[in-house]
């Protein structure tokens, strides 16, 4: 079962979370994730993640730490952020202003044959979140609500905020982003200012 | 017998002075302008851990595991600072495949690894990643140096970040057990 209205396209939930990114840093967490922001448009301000399971949060904290002049954003799904359970606590303690993690939640391993993960089986990421002391936490059904969702995202937060998309359990045509890691990190720096060595 | 019978008493046999080193590594990590320092409660880094955590140009994390550190780092480094990640050498196994982002990005990464396993080792359970830390580490690309005297940690520390911001590589200093002496159990 995924659940009552059977999740939002998450290809639209993305795409109207970034209309609007300004000078938003993105972190993308592996697999589908990583498909929907590129799908929603490529940027030299996101870095996708094609491995690392469990990173993309962390990467975050490590990012948005480096530059509090920043929003940074981590899209990723439930199955990645489960593989960083211990890393909410991480992130909670270290308490970042400028980090924000969506979870694309299907509650299924969508990569691998759709088996129902921990949040199809009663895990809520974003209680847990709560629960470590994120200052702000949520979950959201409708797409009608991410346009509000996406100018809060722009607002500055007290400390890092977590909210959970229930989206359609599917696999949609991939849209690849490079998988050249080196590429990609050098193009994101540039972005920001810093050369290679 | 009861639990705390099987353990003779720690608190009575630590040694009294503080060594050196962690404070001169300490000063060497603000030279190379290291600015994010991620670890795992360590008593062989317990010094060091106290001295960037009051640190004010320092960005301390806390980690619940020790790849957490890998991710942050490589984080850090796309946003222009400069990270070191502090473990044990059994938190060394729980970073292989995390390590393969920063091998994978070419990002780099300072990793001071206190050793266990490895020199008057009184725990058996410590000996297996404690052999394996420098042959995994090798496995994923990593590059692996040792300091096995105090004078010595300082010089290979200094050396590994200049290889690592300067030439993006991932290096690994082993802190030989025998510089931190011996576990008094």
């Amino acid at each position: 079962m995924v659940n009552e209205c059977n999740g939002m396209d998450r290809r639209e939930a993305v795409r109207i979370l970034l209309a609007e990114r300004k000078n938003t840093l993105v972190v993308t967490g592996l697999g589908s994730p990583s498909y929907d922001v590129h799908a929603a448009g490529d940027a030299d301000s996101t870095c996708y993640l094609w491995g690392a399971m469990g990173a993309a949060a962390l990467v975050g904290l490590g990012l948005a730490q480096a530059q509090p002049g920043h929003r940074v954003l981590v899209i990723t799904g439930d199955g990645e952020q489960l593989m960083g359970f211990g890393g909410l606590a991480t992130i909670a303690v270290a308490a970042p202003r400028n980090l924000d993690i969506i979870v694309l939640d299907n509650e299924h391993f969508g990569e691998t044959g759709m088996q129902v993960s921990h949040t199809g089986r009663g895990i809520a990421l974003d209680r847990i979140a709560a629960a470590a002391g994120f200052a702000e936490t949520g979950v959201f059904h409708h797409l009608d609500a991410l346009r509000q969702l996406a100018n809060r995202l722009q607002q500055a937060a007290q400390g890092p905020r977590l909210f959970v998309l229930k989206i359609k359990a599917e696999n949609l045509p991939r849209s690849l982003p490079p998988r050249d890691a080196v590429f990609i990190k050098n193009r994101f720096r540039a972005h920001l200012g810093f050369m290679p060595c | 017998m009861t639990p705390t019978e099987a353990i003779p008493d720690i608190q009575a046999k630590q040694p009294t002075s503080a060594p050196i080193w962690p404070c001169r590594l300490h000063q060497v990590l603000k030279a190379r302008a290291v600015r994010q320092v991620s670890y795992v409660p360590d008593a062989g880094h317990a010094i060091l851990i106290d001295l960037l955590i009051n640190d004010p140009d320092m960005t301390t994390n806390v980690l619940t595991t020790e790849e957490e550190g890998i991710a942050i780092a490589t984080g850090a480094w796309l946003g222009g600072q400069r990270a070191a990640v502090l473990m044990q050498s059994s938190g060394a196994g729980n970073c292989i495949n995390m390590l393969s982002l920063a091998v994978q990005t070419r990002t780099p990464l300072l990793l001071l690894i206190t050793m266990r396993g490895q020199w008057g080792e009184f725990n058996p359970w410590q000996v297996l990643m404690g052999q394996a830390t420098e042959p995994a580490l090798r496995a994923v690309g990593v590059t692996v140096f040792h300091a096995t005297t105090a004078e010595d940690v300082i010089a290979t520390v200094d050396q590994a970040a200049g290889m690592a911001f300067e030439a993006d590589q991932q290096i690994a200093v082993l802190i030989d057990q025998r510089v931190l002496g011996e576990k008094k159990w």
